[in-house]
């Protein structure tokens, strides 16, 4: 994880307001929203359904009007642009979504060209830019096919390579991944990662898998009921979610893995590489001489690093049980109980 | 069409007849053709336009203007509920001052467009109103300005309902040139009536029958054969 650094942040959101007025009087979707990507970040905003993270991400390129608060993207005031600014502003700032949205009667080719003609780039220089963009996702041998011929994966590389043909200094990626299946999913958020790596650019990821964080994001906000819980990195808020929310989160796969088996204090404690050494579980069984029972353990990779997650049960016992918790946090393994009810 | 032409017609041997005949149909023919197409074409020369404003200013579009939408909702409607064969009448005047007379094809096509205009109207704003919200959403992301996203993305991701719904025009408004034969309209419409209904000639009526059916049908196969082999979602 590195460090904040120097360099102005690429998109500076400060107490968003978004509000929609519906029959049954107003809805906040968004309620004072503030945070910071710097250059070159994979920032992940994950929520559960409902949470406003959509209606975020389109705060960003202004495809919604926030009612309040401000916008910078690329050192631009969002809100003070003319409408012609904007337009121009957005060619900055790509986005792909969850239903891909490709021009279903244009062929794969044309779908990447597009962008490039909104923005008045001659025709020979921007046919070589698609096709360049159409190798860098993988898919030269289907320029002239149509959408309708392809996978939601190959649909997915085609959306991608045509928000990148005007160069954007930014991606947003509107659950992208959501329509897709396990492997798919995996294959994307490897290019997507590979973007990041090679041509710098900063990925903003909307979704509501803690799953895709792990796998791409460096930074992470949880939002839920329109406000920003909890902020951080990717590595202290899946190790260590501080609100309720980012347990819900966090915890999801895990409480859902022993739902079935749930009896007495169950607690998840996660492991990393400098821990995974130290036969820590081993040492505090002899140490206290109580059997511990293991529920759910699961090796996850976290921003790049490998995480070792555990969900344990606790002796009946309050003052075994308050031992075994005290050696937890003085080894750093961050439990958190996995409480009753916890999943709807 | 005249009554002259008809008694000089019945003076005239079988096979002389017969070539009148045919010469009376093939202009029945070409003239209906002319009146259709030509209609059709200037229907949507005001149609498009038509059905982008009411798509645009909905309250769902992209520069949502009650005002006008309203405005437009309502001429449309009061248009669409004057009955064709009135209106041929009422605009007679109009008809004449553009181009000059109030009988014949040429004629007719002035009542026919204004008929069909606000009709085509419709079926285009249906047909854009189909198109994916989100691959318009998608286009705005990129920076595309409003008429961008009308001309590069509205129109031509809705081009085989477009099609369709000219197939479907070109059938209406062949029926309404047919009915435009009663004020001496042109076409096969007025060989029908002036032969067949007001001189009892079964067999013209028949053929000009025949005739219409066979024109609605080709333009309809047409039509329909074009609009699927310009379609890319389904291969």
């Amino acid at each position: 994880m590195s460090q904040p650094t120097s360099s102005q942040p690429i998109i500076q959101v400060e107490h968003l307001v978004k509000e929609y007025s519906g029959a049954s009087g107003v809805f906040r979707a968004l309620d004072d929203v503030s945070f910071q990507v710097r250059p070159g970040a994979v920032f992940g905003v994950i929520g559960l359904s409902g949470a406003g993270k959509s209606t975020l991400v389109r705060c960003l390129n202004l495809l919604e009007k926030p009612d309040g608060g401000r916008v910078q993207v690329n050192g631009q005031e969002l809100m003070a642009l003319s409408s012609r600014e904007l337009r121009h502003a957005r060619r900055e700032i790509g986005m792909i979504f969850q239903g891909f949205h490709l021009l279903m009667q244009r062929t794969v080719l044309g779908n990447v060209l597009f962008p490039l003609e909104v923005a008045g780039v001659s025709r020979s220089a921007a046919r070589r830019r698609a096709e360049e963009m159409l190798s860098v996702v993988g898919l030269s041998d289907k320029a002239s096919a149509f959408p309708a011929q392809l996978s939601g994966g190959q649909r997915q590389r085609v959306a991608i390579a045509r928000a990148l043909a005007t160069e954007p200094k930014i991606l947003l990626s509107d659950e992208a991944t959501s329509a897709l299946d396990p492997q798919t999913t995996a294959s994307i958020l490897h290019l997507l990662k590979d973007l990041n790596t090679r041509f710098g650019i900063t990925i903003v990821v909307i979704t509501h898998e803690m799953d895709v964080i792990r796998e791409i994001c460096t930074e992470v906000a949880v939002l839920d009921g329109g406000k920003v819980m909890e902020q951080g990195s990717v590595d202290q808020v899946f190790r260590a979610p501080k609100t309720a929310a980012a347990r819900r989160l966090v915890l999801a796969e895990a409480a859902h893995s022993v739902e079935e088996i749930r009896t007495g204090k169950m607690v998840r404690i996660t492991f990393t590489g400098l821990t995974a050494f130290e036969p820590m579980l081993g040492n505090i069984m002899l140490e206290c001489r109580t059997p511990l029972n293991i529920l759910y353990a699961a090796t996850r990779t976290v921003n790049g690093k490998a995480v070792g997650e555990m969900v344990v049960q606790l002796p009946d016992s309050q003052v075994l049980s308050e031992k075994f918790m005290d050696y937890f946090v003085r080894k750093g393994l961050n439990p958190q109980e996995v409480e009753e009810g916890f999943h709807e | 069409m005249n009554d002259g032409f008809y008694q000089l017609l019945l003076t005239l041997n079988v096979g002389d007849r017969a070539a009148r005949l045919a010469q009376l149909l093939l202009d029945g023919t070409l003239e209906t053709l002319y009146m259709t197409l030509v209609s059709t074409l200037f229907a949507y020369v005001l149609g498009i336009p038509l059905g982008i404003a009411l798509t645009v200013t909905d309250k769902q579009g992209l520069r949502p203007s009650p005002f006008v939408y309203r405005g437009l909702d309502v001429t449309c409607n009061l248009l669409r509920s004057v009955p064709f064969i009135i209106l041929l009448v009422v605009i007679i005047p109009f008809t004449r001052f553009l181009v000059g007379k109030s009988y014949g094809s040429t004629a007719t096509i002035v009542p026919l467009v204004l008929s069909a205009a606000p009709f085509v109207g419709r079926m285009v704003e249906s047909s854009l109103k189909e198109v994916d919200r989100g691959v318009v959403e998608a286009a705005e992301s990129m920076g595309a300005s409003l008429w961008q996203i009308i001309f590069k993305v509205l129109l031509p991701e809705a081009r085989t309902s477009l099609i369709i719904g000219v197939t479907i025009a070109v059938g209406t408004i062949l029926g309404y040139s047919a009915m435009a034969g009663a004020v001496g309209g042109g076409g096969l419409g007025d060989l029908a009536i002036q032969y067949g209904y007001h001189r009892y000639d079964t067999l013209i009526m028949m053929v000009t029958l025949v005739l219409l059916v066979l024109i609605a049908q080709l333009l309809q196969t047409t039509g329909m054969k074009m609009a699927l082999s310009l379609d890319r979602r389904k291969h």
